[in-house]
């Protein structure tokens, strides 16, 4: 069992070096490309085998473990080391994490067949599935820590692949400067459990922290009730990974990425780290019911936010980008209303399904030669017609399509007992969380289809030539869409008795823990019937106002933006947040450093230090060496003055 | 009148001031340098003449003569450096001869 744990985290590292080696030694050319390719998704192959493996035993066997591997901070009372800690929570991140992984390495195979840096690509990938591996299966805050950073690094280095473009550099800097905020919280939060629990093992904290419920805490002005500190501040943490409201603009601009890249971290796994992570702290959370709150009704904003911005995008990969922000939003108030499980859930799917439709719309951006702008796309469904399908699936799956009681897509499992969770928590953040995430859900399903009508029916809008060259895609690139596409079918169908029906007390064991007072899971079975129907409703009704407004009247989408143009615009430029950031925080900064520049280092520093300095030596020098004028009479002449001074100067004092 | 010693010294002093001022205010050519500086060897000499006759010492007219013996080749030298000199660079002037400027 060790050595399986050991393989499923350490094997994607090993392919990450494996494709890195060549390069490194100086080799190019077509082999060493595909000698990355191979190598790398046979890695992450191998360790998707053995996370399957390490979840039959320890989640369906209920089997949980902990291997220490080896010590890394042993100093005075703090500890931290190296270990895999297995249990339903960290075996289902590790399946999903693996599992996408290995259809992203597969998939990027085709995808990126072209591109001239393959093995930096594929080593990337690596590395980042290694970082998050080494993140869902810390037993402590300091290799959660170590991990969270690394998939940071690894997104920045993803996002900025293509550094010849301005742009995709401007947007890894953000993503790493917006998620530092979200660091700092989250670095605050491991410092202030470390300070009152004096350990930063989970198990220790779990086991203390019922003792410390009624504790405060001082921090900044204030003295607060501790756990609540502590949890709101680890939160600010899963609000800069999982790109939740305030901290969310850099999640769009990371698609800037390449697609595979936007399919593995920005919409399956890393993103939902925050979610993972606030799973995880349960035991925490549990203790804190203010921040619980905070938790809710910020995924609660999150979510109806990101689908109204969604409405009304036109590049295909942010559309999906939006929907993944509002999903995420979900699984934060399912969080936050102690649905952990439903969270966890709602997270696996989704990972299936997101991905399918990110690797469904790089399908198409392939097919078109890079064109990502759906006003230039339409009528590409005969033309393609597997990746129709495929994005058909996706979006049923995110739509939460399905027919009660027989059978649905992944996310109408996930996204129903979310929502029947919210319902069922009959808190006010609760009731919030669940008007606002039906809303949602109907934008959900509309600019889902809204994506599929425009870019698979109707008339070609773009390029003739671009239209009649699409192509279907390799196999290589089909082969992934299907295995998720029979994820985001089955998944939820499969899942849900464990995840969060019948079994869930013991599948998830000790992973989580939920007060009974707030059993949200457990009454979300018993919720009145029209809160089950509701969000299907709401699906099909905003499919259906999809299909009036693109299929039936094509016309009106535009009289409408006209009609409502400050709505319009408003939604557009993404409820302004960018620009609002960019006058608080972005020109601020700016100024400030261009000052420090000009100011503090040119005039301050270098005027009076180094260079002033120089500067004086040399004016100096210059006017003494004017005394030289290299006559030698006037040599000859201060000899005669220094005789005549030392004479006087004998003579006088006798 | 008697000449005395205070005469011999007053002729030497002046001769010295002149050879002085005659380096100091010459703006034209080395030459006239060599020759203000055997002017002012002369002064020193009739200093050591003088004095020789008053104290009734010889060895101040010995070194007299050594000092004549001196200045003969150092005029010597400094004649020959003059006109390599002069070969070298074109002039003697003394406004020229600045290469020590800084």
């Amino acid at each position: 069992m060790q050595t399986l744990a050991f393989l499923a985290v350490f094997l994607p590292l090993l392919g990450c070096a494996l494709a890195g080696a060549p390069i490194l030694a100086g080799a190019r050319g077509h082999g060493v490309d595909r000698w990355a390719q191979l190598s790398t998704s046979a890695c992450v192959a191998i360790a998707a085998l053995c996370s399957v493996a390490i979840f039959w035993s320890v989640a369906l066997n209920h089997q949980p473990r902990n291997f220490e591997l080896l010590t890394w901070i042993d100093s005075g009372a703090f500890e931290a080391s190296w270990a895999i800690k297995l249990d339903a929570l960290s075996a289902t991140m590790l399946c999903v994490v693996t599992i996408v992984s290995t259809c992203v390495h597969v998939y990027s195979i085709g995808y990126m067949g072209h591109d001239p840096a393959i093995p930096r690509f594929m080593s990337y990938l690596s590395l980042f599935t290694f970082f998050m591996l080494m993140l869902v299966t810390a037993d402590n805050f300091v290799q959660m820590f170590f991990g969270w950073e690394g998939v940071g690094l690894a997104s920045y280095l993803l996002i900025g692949f293509w550094h010849d473009r301005e742009s995709a550099n401007a947007a890894s800097i953000k993503a790493f400067v917006v998620n530092r905020v979200g660091d700092f919280g989250l670095a605050l939060g491991i410092f202030g459990v470390f300070l009152m629990f004096g350990s930063v093992h989970f198990d220790t904290v779990f086991q203390a922290a019922p003792a410390k419920a009624g504790e405060t805490i001082s921090f900044l002005w204030f003295e607060g009730h501790a756990l609540t500190i502590l949890c709101l501040l680890l939160f600010v943490g899963a609000m800069g990974k999982s790109a939740q409201l305030g901290l969310h603009t850099w999640l769009p601009d990371a698609m800037e990425g390449p697609t595979p890249v936007s399919a593995l971290i920005h919409a399956a796994t890393m993103v939902t780290a925050g979610v993972f992570m606030v799973a995880r702290l349960s035991p925490m959370f549990e203790l804190a019911p203010a921040a619980l709150h905070v938790v809710c009704i910020v995924g609660a904003l999150t979510a109806i936010f990101a689908a109204s911005v969604g409405l009304v995008q036109n590049d295909i990969k942010r559309v999906i980008a939006y929907s993944t922000c509002s999903q995420l939003g979900y699984m934060f108030f399912a969080a936050g209303v102690s649905a952990y499980s439903a969270a966890i859930f709602h997270l696996m799917t989704h990972a299936f399904f997101k991905a399918l439709l990110f690797l469904g719309s790089g399908s198409v951006i392939h097919a078109l030669e890079g064109e990502q702008d759906m006003r230039r796309m339409g009528g590409l469904g005969p033309k393609i017609r597997i990746t129709y399908w495929m994005m058909m699936i996706g979006s049923l799956a995110l739509a939460g399509i399905g027919i009660p009681f027989v059978f649905g897509f992944a996310g109408f499992y996930s996204k129903d007992i979310v929502l029947e969770s919210a319902f069922a928590a009959h808190s006010g953040p609760g009731a919030f969380a669940f008007w606002l995430g039906i809303a949602a859900a109907a934008m959900t399903a509309f600019y889902s289809w809204r994506l599929l009508f425009m870019t698979f029916s109707g008339q070609p809008r773009g390029d003739h030539h671009a239209h009649e060259h699409a192509h279907e895609s390799p196999a290589v690139m089909l082969v992934p869409l299907y295995v998720l596409a029979f994820g985001a079918i089955v998944a939820g169908a499969a899942g849900y008795a464990y995840f969060v029906g019948d079994h869930r007390g013991e599948f998830w064991g000790a992973a989580i823990k939920v007060l009974p007072e707030h059993d949200s899971v457990g009454h979300a079975h018993h919720v009145p019937a029209w809160v089950k129907v509701l969000p299907l409703v709401a699906s099909v009704a905003g499919i259906g106002m999809s299909w009036g407004l693109y299929i039936r009247n094509p016309e009106v989408p535009a009289r409408l933006a006209a009609r409502f143009q400050g709505l319009y615009l408003f939604l557009l430029n993404k409820w302004w947040f960018d620009e609002l950031y960019d006058r608080l925080f972005v020109r601020p900064s700016f100024g400030l450093g261009t000052a420090l520049w000009k100011k503090g280092d040119g005039a301050v520093i270098d005027g009076l230090g180094a260079d002033g300095l120089a500067a004086n030596t040399l004016a100096a020098a210059r006017r003494v060496s004017a005394l030289q004028t290299g006559y030698v009479y006037h040599y000859a002449f201060a000899m005669l003055i220094g005789v005549v001074a030392f004479a006087t100067w004998y003579l006088v004092r006798g | 009148m008697t000449i005395g010693l205070g005469h011999y010294l007053s002729v030497a002093a002046i001769l010295f001031t002149l050879g002085i001022l005659g380096i100091f205010l010459n703006r034209k050519n080395v030459i006239v340098i060599l020759m203000s500086i055997e002017l002012m060897l002369l002064a020193v000499n009739i200093n050591l003449v003088a004095f020789s006759a008053h104290h009734g010492d010889l060895v101040g007219q010995v070194f007299a003569l050594m000092v004549l013996t001196v200045a003969a080749a150092e005029a010597a030298i400094g004649l020959a450096i003059l006109v390599v000199y002069f070969r070298n660079r074109g002039t003697i002037e003394v406004e020229d001869i600045n290469l020590m400027k800084g």
